[in-house]
């Protein structure tokens, strides 16, 4: 073999896929073509380790437009004529290596796999993982990354409305980073990322291409190359401005008919965006590497088809229009050079002026091997699941208060005001339900409409038991949205886990997968877009399993959505859904890590009740029986209460429970299904006659009123000192 | 009677104004790109909030050499309105016309949050639809909006009533706690001389409907829009 160990094992191949590649291929690859092969063969592109699992997802329903990985991003139908579109991906290995810019591009990529699409980006949210803020790596990491979302998000002038912030050990070093971007356009405006059509052109527009990111996520390096360049930085520089002016340029260009198609530039740069247009269209490509702008000099061909220079797309232009689309990108200051066109051979050939240095089956290059293995469950994860919750000595009521306090304070449940203040969430005029509600909610312009957008994904769950960890994540994504207002439309997820060639960790992978896919069919919601990031291990310990469920929904009647915090005195609060008190709910619960240092016992969810749940509550919701609705969560029944109080200022005072459970399982038990509602008391009748209709439970749990939050037996504390905890709890510890 | 709105490569709340002066406002109004010179049809222009040129070197420091800027100087210098929002203001800054300067926000934060402005002048063209002292609720958005200028300047915004908006408690108290960005004299707007070009850093086009959270920022269009009927 001429390709030395140490190569593949940098371009992320193994021996059997070389070999495979020389089979296919005929011969042996060249250089140039090996780094594609790595690029496009590597699991960020290619899916090699996840595609088996990944098939099983839901993704189909009446109103999605193209499937899941035949475009950039999913597609939903709206009505009136619109479509939203929406993906979520991660920049977690750049954000490891510098946080500020590996954040920053990671908003600047997911932006333009959106306007891409023809579609004007209208949110962000990011779904965030960090390790413990005592550590001072992991406050630069956090700082880092807030800061490189607000610089690239705010420049850009698209709302960044919402999203998560989870701390755990496992992050360490290791921090997650998941970005998501909807945008919107008319149904007729969408470009396709298909090159196809002989003859047409490929017009590459934006930043000059450089080395920067040659060393990227997708495992591309060689040994070949040389010392100083294996230094370079292998996290890009983002530059918003530039990214700002693509997107108005691009917009442009989706409503005139000068092109077939547009593709962005993102992980393995031009390779991939050219080969999978190529791949979509049933087509071919060549391309003169001469022919691209370059930010530096002697640029071998290999680093100009592997590089990841960020703010580039690449056009697919008919050949009569391409003068007017040049003096369209000239107008936005933009560069634009035509370094190729559409062939009809089936093959992506790279020249080098007349030198062809790649000539390869666009087909063999998009097909990478798919792997299937088969997996034991492992022992540390039945030992993990079966801990007795019994063994834990119960609450004592004394200490409920100050156990409450101490909750609120913790920095995953505590109020993120102090990361969201930094990010514009308002510009665009449409956000109606700021960050920090239970979802996002944003009006669509010009019709009675409005969306609701959340993300979710409590790896803690998915440590313990990978299987209710996937079902949950999906749960409590519509669950959120449903408090809210909205019909749970679509779902976007980006997948991070550890090493899937470890049998543990792919049979965290595979169990999740199978619960979010359980989910997603009884909640009926397709995931129509998503991302994988896997090898997330730092020094030979992976990160907990954690999907994250991006998730979209409707609201047919702006004026009737629904807020979390309580809105009158008098109203009464009932709890929706499981109402007994489950004992082992507090198993891998928030209440269960902070105040007992232990990790473990199954999480619990009843997916059935679920479903009723959020139909009960959507229809409560919809008739305007309800003035609040708030989903419980992390925390349990006490936190959501103190939260539904504190939006407001408005107090809470409980009948008296007769507690007969656990006190801890009764406060801080994290049972799934659980909604709280307040109403005027002239209504409750109405909802417990919805609530029978659905076979859910309904229970009275007090009145709202006075400015103390009060648990009969066991909590009376002031909103004040709630507020205190809650409102400065992650902000002390930066 | 009809806006003009001002489009730098990198401007994005033109969209906002737009929407707001256009769907709420029901008032005529266009785009300008910021390579047009010729300025004539317009009543009022608008310099909207975003990052003209990216805010590379300094915010405004860039967009103050557009082309446009030289016909907006003679047009401010008829004594038209020109209101200048956030980016808007600091273009305002940088180009002279309007005295002083924007700093980086004294926790070194960029903030998006909801504030309180007094408006303390309501003879300005820009707030005669207010009461005096009337208090407005409306959004800020920036990292670089911490007013500066030496204490002649400020003694002399003061001396004219210049300072058209201060940041304050909901109560209407000018205090250092409801201060966002280290403002000196919780200085949140101030106009020219003339009293007809008005910078300010929060944006009224977020708050001109009561769904997204208020519409005070109407108070501040229909005083223009009322002060432009007057004069014609």
């Amino acid at each position: 073999m001429p390709v030395s160990k140490e190569t593949l094992d940098e371009i992320a191949l193994s021996e059997a896929e070389y070999q495979l590649i020389v089979k296919r291929l005929g011969r042996e690859p060249n250089d140039v073509e090996l780094g594609m092969f790595g690029a496009l063969w590597s699991e960020h592109c290619g899916y090699k380790h996840s595609k088996a699992l990944l098939k099983q997802l839901p993704s189909r329903n009446k109103r999605m437009l193209v499937k899941p990985g035949e475009e950039n991003a999913g597609v939903v139908d709206i009505g009136d004529g619109l479509v939203v579109v929406m993906k979520i991906e991660s920049h977690n290995h750049p954000s490891a290596i510098e946080p500020y810019q590996g954040a920053a591009t990671g908003v600047g990529g997911i932006v333009r796999d959106i306007f891409t699409m023809g579609a004007r980006p209208i949110a962000l949210l990011n779904s965030l993982r960090f390790g413990p803020l005592s550590d001072p790596h992991n406050r630069y990491l956090f700082v880092g990354v807030v800061s490189g979302i607000a610089g690239y998000g705010n420049c850009l002038g698209i709302p960044d409305v919402g999203g998560e912030i989870f701390f755990a050990k496992c992050y360490t070093t290791n921090p997650l980073v998941n970005a998501l971007c909807l945008g919107i356009t008319r149904s007729k405006s969408l470009v396709r990322a298909k090159a196809h059509g002989k003859g047409n052109l490929l017009m590459l527009v934006g930043a000059d291409t450089g080395r920067d990111g040659l060393h990227g996520a997708s495992g591309l390096a060689s040994k070949a190359f040389q010392e100083e360049r294996e230094l370079r930085s292998a996290v890009q520089v983002g530059n918003p401005f530039l990214e700002k002016l693509l997107i108005e340029a691009c917009l442009e260009l989706a409503e005139t008919d000068w092109i077939t198609g547009m593709q962005d530039l993102g992980a393995a740069g031009l390779t991939s965006s050219a080969v999978e247009s190529a791949a979509r269209g049933g087509s071919g490509i060549e391309i003169d590497v001469l022919k691209v702008p370059r930010r530096e000099k002697g640029m071998t061909p290999y680093e100009v088809v592997l590089s990841e220079s960020q703010e580039r797309m690449l056009v697919m232009v008919k050949k009569e229009h391409q003068d007017k689309v040049k003096a369209l990108f000239a107008r936005w200051e933009l560069d634009s050079q035509i370094v190729g066109e559409v062939t009809d051979d089936g093959l992506a050939r790279i020249k080098e002026g007349e030198k062809v240095v790649a000539e390869v089956p666009v087909s063999l290059l998009t097909s990478p091997p798919v792997y299937r293995r088969r997996v034991k469950k492992p022992e540390w994860l039945k030992q993990l699941q079966t801990f007795d919750i019994l063994s834990v000595p119960d609450l004592s009521p004394r200490k409920a208060g100050a156990t409450l306090l101490q909750l609120l304070a913790s920095p995953n449940i505590a109020s993120k005001h102090c990361v969201y203040r930094q990010y514009d969430h308002q510009v665009g005029n449409d956000t109606v339900v700021p960050p920090g509600s239970d979802a996002a909610v944003l009006r669509i312009k010009e019709t009675k409409k409005a969306i609701a957008l959340t993300t979710d994904g409590n790896a803690r769950y998915c440590y313990v038991n990978p299987y209710l960890g996937g079902v949950i994540a999906v749960a409590e994504a519509a669950r959120n949205l449903v408090c809210s207002g909205a019909q749970p439309l679509a779902i976007t997820d980006c997948l991070n886990f550890g090493n899937p060639e470890k049998d543990d960790v792919y049979y965290q992978l595979k169990e999740c997968i199978n619960g979010m896919t359980r989910a997603c069919q009884k909640l009926r919601v397709p995931v129509i877009s998503g991302n994988v990031s896997l090898y997330n291990e730092t020094t030979g310990k992976d990160i907990y399993p954690t999907p994250v469920v991006g998730m979209v929904g409707l609201i047919d009647d702006v004026a009737r959505h629904c807020t979390s915090g309580f809105k009158s005195e008098g109203d009464l609060v009932f709890l929706l859904g499981e109402i007994r008190t489950i004992n082992s709910s507090i198993g891998s619960s928030e209440y269960l890590e902070l105040i007992h240092g232990i990790i473990g016992g199954n999480p619990y969810v009843d997916l059935e009740l679920e479903r009723r749940l959020h139909r009960c509550c959507l229809e409560a919701v919809k008739r305007g029986l309800v003035n609040s609705a708030h989903d419980c969560s992390e925390g349990g029944l006490a936190v959501a209460l103190a939260e539904s109080c504190l939006v407001n200022h408005l107090g809470f005072i409980s009948d008296d429970w007769k507690i007969e459970a656990r006190l801890d399982a009764t406060l801080f038990g994290e049972a799934q299904a659980r909604i709280i509602v307040s109403l005027p008391p002239r209504a409750a009748w109405k909802l417990q006659r919805l609530a029978a209709r659905w076979q859910v439970g309904a229970k009275r749990l007090g009145t709202v009123g006075g400015t103390r939050l009060t648990i009969e037996g066991c909590i009376d504390l002031p909103l004040e000192e709630l507020r205190e905890a809650w409102w400065y709890g992650l902000e002390k510890c930066l | 009677m009809k806006f003009g709105i001002i489009v730098f490569p990198g401007t994005w709340s033109e969209r906002d104004c737009y929407y707001a002066l256009k769907n709420v406002l029901r008032q005529e109004v266009d785009y300008i790109w910021h390579k047009e010179a010729d300025l004539s049809h317009y009543d009022c222009l608008i310099l909207p909030g975003g990052f003209s040129y990216g805010d590379y070197l300094r915010p405004g420091a860039i967009a103050r050499f557009s082309p446009v800027m030289t016909s907006l100087e003679a047009f401010a210098s008829q004594g038209k309105l020109v209101i200048g929002i956030c980016n808007g203001f600091q273009i305002l800054c940088e180009s002279g016309l309007l005295p002083g300067a924007l700093l980086r926000n004294d926790h070194l934060e960029y903030r998006c949050q909801w504030v309180y402005l007094k408006a303390e002048n309501n003879q300005s063209p820009f707030t005669i639809q207010c009461q005096n002292g009337q208090v407005l609720k409306i959004p800020i958005s920036h990292y670089e909006g911490r007013y500066y200028a030496d204490s002649a300047t400020l003694a002399e915004l003061e001396a004219n009533k210049r300072v058209i908006f201060r940041y304050c408690t909901p109560a209407g108290e000018v205090t250092d706690a409801a201060n966002p960005n280290g403002s000196l004299h919780n200085i949140a707007g101030i106009t020219n001389k003339r009293g007809n070009v008005l910078g300010m850093m929060p944006h009224p086009e977020r708050a001109c409907e009561a769904i997204l959270g208020s519409s005070d920022g109407n108070i501040i269009w229909e005083s223009i829009i009322a002060s432009i009927q007057r004069n014609t």
